[in-house]
C-alpha cells in the first residue's frame, strides 16, 4: 500500500511537469497568435480584446497554471484555426469529442489482435523443435519489423482492399451509423498496427520462455512427474509473461504513435489525423492538448503496468 | 575485439548486410549527381507505364520515371538521416562521455531526462519539435537528431562507466593525461564497436522516422522526392499503378533491412 501512495505521488508529479515542459515548450515559438487569426489589417482595439478574451497578457507561468486549471475543469481552450461560425470559435473539446473513439476502438482492436496471434504463437515457436519452422519464423518476423507503419498500410490496402477486395479503401463508416461496419473497417488499419508489433512480441515471449525453459524449477517439476504440457503451461509461460507484460506496455504506448500514422494512411478520422492536421497548419492550442493526452494515456499505462507487474510477480515486492 | 582480424571470416549477417547498403548508398549517391531519366521531365503518353526494360520501376501519374525519382529519393533519404545520426551521435558521445566518466549531478540529470524521453514513441516526440520549429528540411533534422539523442547517451554512458576503472586508464591519470585526452582518445576508439551497432540502429530509426514524417507530410516537401512523399503520391494511384507505391516502399524495407543486417554483423564479428 505504502508502495501504491508512493508511485501514486510520483504519477502526479510527472503529470505536472510534462504538461508544464508540454505547455512552455508551445511559448518559445516565433510569432504573434492574434496577428495569425485576425490578419494584419484587424484594429489594435480589437486585437487587444482578443488578447484579452484568449488570457495572452500574462506571463508564461500565471497561463500555465490558468491552462491547466481549465483543462482539470474540462475547459480545454478553443482552436485557432476551426470555427463554429462567424463570431464563434471552436472549442477543443467538440472537436476531440467525435474523433475519440475511433482511436479508442482502433487501440483497442489493435492491441486484441496482438495478444491474441502473438502469445500463441510465441508459445508454439519455443515448443516446435523444427529448424526449418525455427527459420522461417525468424526471417518473417525479422522482415515484418522492417516494413514501416505506412507502407504496411498502404500493402494492407493493396491485398486486402484492391486485390481481394474485402473492404472498401477510404470508405470510412461512421461508427454513430453502422457500428460492425466501423469495426469491420477498422480491422485493417488495426491489422497494419499489429502485425509488426506481433512479430516482435512472439520474438520476445519465445526467447523468454527459452530462457525460462532452462531453470532449474523445470527440472524439479519434470522431476516431480509433471507432464511436459503442465511444465509448459503451468510453469514456463507463467514466468516466461512476466517481461512479456512489461513488453505490451511499451507495445501500447507504441499503438497509440502508429495510430497516427495508420490513421492517415487509412483516413481514419481520428485524434491522430487531427494532430497531424494541427502540427502542419500550427493550431498550437489542438497540439497542446493532444499532446497531453497521449502523454497522459502513456505514462498511466506504464504506472498501471507497474502496478500489475506487483501483483503478479511477488517476488518484486519483497525486495 | 578485433573486429577484422587477418585471418578472420566475415560473418554472414556481416556480407549480406554489406552488399544491401553499399548498394543502397551507391545508388543514393549516384542519384545526387545522375538518374537515368530527368526526375520532373514529364510524358503524358506514358503515364502509369508498368515496370519494363526501359522503366525498371515503370512511370508515375505525370509519366516521370519511378526509377529516377527512387534513385534522387533515396539520396534524400540517406543524406537527411545520416545528418541526424550525426548530431544525435555526437551530442550522445559528448552526454554519454561526461556523464559515464564523471558522474554526480549532471549524470543524474541527464539520466532522469534520459529515460523520461526513451519512454515515448519518437515519432510524438518529432511532432512536438515540427510544431515548435515549423516544417522544412532543416527543421526536420533538427527535431529528429534532437529525439534521438539520449538512445546514444544511454548506450555511450555504460560503456564509459565499465571503462572508467579499466587498468589502462587508472595508468593514464596517473602519467598525468588531461581528462580531455582520456575521454576521447584513450577510451572512445574502445567504444567504437558498441556505438557502431548503435549507430545502424540509429540510421535505421532515422530513416524510417524521416520517411514516415515525409510520408505525413511534415517532412521533405513536394517538389523534391523523399521515399516517404512518394509513397504517399502514389496511394490514390493504387488501382491504377500498383508499382508507383511498391517501388520506393520495398526500397525502404531494402535499406532498412540492410542496416539492420549490418549492424547484426558487426554485434557478432565482436564476438
Amino acid at each position: 500500500m505504502r508502495y501504491l501512495g508512493k508511485k501514486l505521488i510520483t504519477l502526479i508529479m510527472t503529470l505536472f511537469l510534462v504538461s508544464a515542459a508540454a505547455f512552455l515548450a508551445f511559448q518559445i515559438i516565433p510569432g504573434d497568435v492574434v496577428t495569425s487569426i485576425l490578419g494584419t489589417e484587424a484594429t489594435p482595439e480589437r486585437e487587444e480584446q482578443l488578447r484579452e478574451e484568449l488570457g495572452l497578457n500574462y506571463p508564461p507561468v500565471v497561463r500555465y497554471f490558468h491552462w491547466i486549471a481549465d483543462v482539470l475543469r474540462g475547459d480545454l481552450g478553443v482552436s485557432y484555426r476551426y470555427s463554429k461560425n462567424m463570431n464563434e470559435m471552436m472549442p477543443v473539446t467538440e472537436l476531440i469529442g467525435d474523433k475519440l473513439p475511433v482511436t479508442l476502438w482502433l487501440a483497442a482492436l489493435s492491441l486484441l489482435l496482438i495478444m491474441a496471434v502473438s502469445i500463441p504463437l510465441g508459445v508454439l515457436w519455443a515448443k516446435s523443435k523444427s529448424r526449418f519452422a525455427d527459420m522461417l519464423l525468424g526471417v518473417s518476423t525479422q522482415a515484418a519489423m522492417a516494413v514501416p507503419a505506412f507502407f504496411l498500410g498502404i500493402l494492407v490496402t493493396y491485398f486486402f482492399g484492391i486485390v481481394l477486395k474485402l473492404f472498401a479503401p477510404g470508405g470510412y463508416v461512421s461508427y454513430k451509423k453502422d457500428f460492425w461496419g466501423f469495426l469491420g473497417y477498422l480491422l485493417f488499419p488495426a491489422l497494419s498496427i499489429a502485425i509488426p508489433k506481433i512479430a516482435m512480441t512472439a520474438r520476445f515471449l519465445r526467447n523468454a520462455m527459452l530462457t525460462e525453459m532452462n531453470a532449474d524449477y523445470v527440472r524439479t517439476a519434470y522431476g516431480k512427474g509433471c507432464s511436459r504440457r503442465r511444465v509448459m503451461y503451468g510453469h514456463v509461460l507463467r514466468n516466461a509473461m512476466i517481461p512479456v507484460i512489461t513488453f505490451l506496455g511499451m507495445i501500447i504506448a507504441e499503438i497509440v504513435a502508429g495510430s497516427i500514422v495508420i490513421e492517415q494512411v487509412f483516413g481514419l478520422p481520428g485524434i491522430g489525423r487531427l494532430l497531424i492536421s494541427s502540427v502542419s497548419t500550427r493550431d498550437l492550442p489542438v497540439v497542446e492538448i493532444l499532446i497531453l493526452y497521449i502523454t497522459f494515456v502513456v505514462i498511466f499505462v506504464y504506472f498501471l503496468i507497474d502496478i500489475l507487474y506487483r501483483v503478479i510477480d511477488p517476488r518484486i515486492s519483497e525486495k | 575485439m578485433k573486429l577484422f582480424a587477418a585471418g578472420k571470416k566475415w560473418n554472414k549477417y556481416f556480407v549480406a548486410g554489406l552488399i544491401m547498403t553499399g548498394l543502397a548508398v551507391l545508388l543514393g549517391v549516384l542519384g545526387l549527381f545522375w538518374t537515368p531519366y530527368s526526375t520532373t521531365a514529364m510524358s503524358a503518353a506514358e503515364r502509369f507505364a508498368a515496370p519494363s526494360l526501359r522503366h525498371w520501376f515503370g512511370t508515375d501519374n505525370f509519366g516521370r520515371d519511378i526509377f529516377s525519382r527512387v534513385m534522387q529519393g533515396m539520396s534524400t533519404t540517406i543524406l537527411i538521416s545520416a545528418a541526424v545520426v550525426l548530431i544525435s551521435g555526437a551530442a550522445g558521445v559528448l552526454l554519454g562521455a561526461l556523464t559515464g566518466y564523471f558522474g554526480g549531478v549532471l549524470d543524474e540529470a541527464v539520466m532522469r531526462v534520459t529515460d523520461a524521453v526513451n519512454g515515448f514513441p519518437s515519432i510524438l516526440l518529432a511532432l512536438v519539435m515540427i510544431s515548435i520549429l515549423g516544417n522544412g528540411r532543416q527543421n526536420l533534422i533538427l527535431s529528429l537528431g534532437i529525439v534521438f539523442v539520449p538512445s546514444y547517451v544511454r548506450i555511450v554512458r555504460g560503456e564509459y562507466l565499465r571503462l572508467r576503472d579499466a587498468d589502462y586508464i587508472k595508468r593514464a591519470r596517473l602519467m598525468g593525461v588531461g581528462r580531455f585526452r582520456i575521454l576521447f582518445v584513450h577510451i572512445l576508439p574502445n567504444i567504437l564497436p558498441v556505438f557502431g551497432v548503435s549507430v545502424m540502429i540509429g540510421l535505421n530509426n532515422a530513416i524510417l522516422a524521416e520517411s514516415g514524417m515525409s510520408y505525413l507530410g511534415i517532412g521533405v516537401q513536394a517538389p523534391d522526392a523523399s521515399l516517404g512523399n512518394m509513397l504517399s503520391d502514389a496511394q490514390g494511384y493504387l488501382q491504377a499503378a500498383p508499382w508507383y507505391a511498391l517501388a520506393p516502399g520495398l526500397v525502404i524495407v531494402w535499406i532498412v533491412l540492410g542496416f539492420s543486417l549490418f549492424g547484426e554483423g558487426i554485434r557478432r564479428q565482436m564476438e
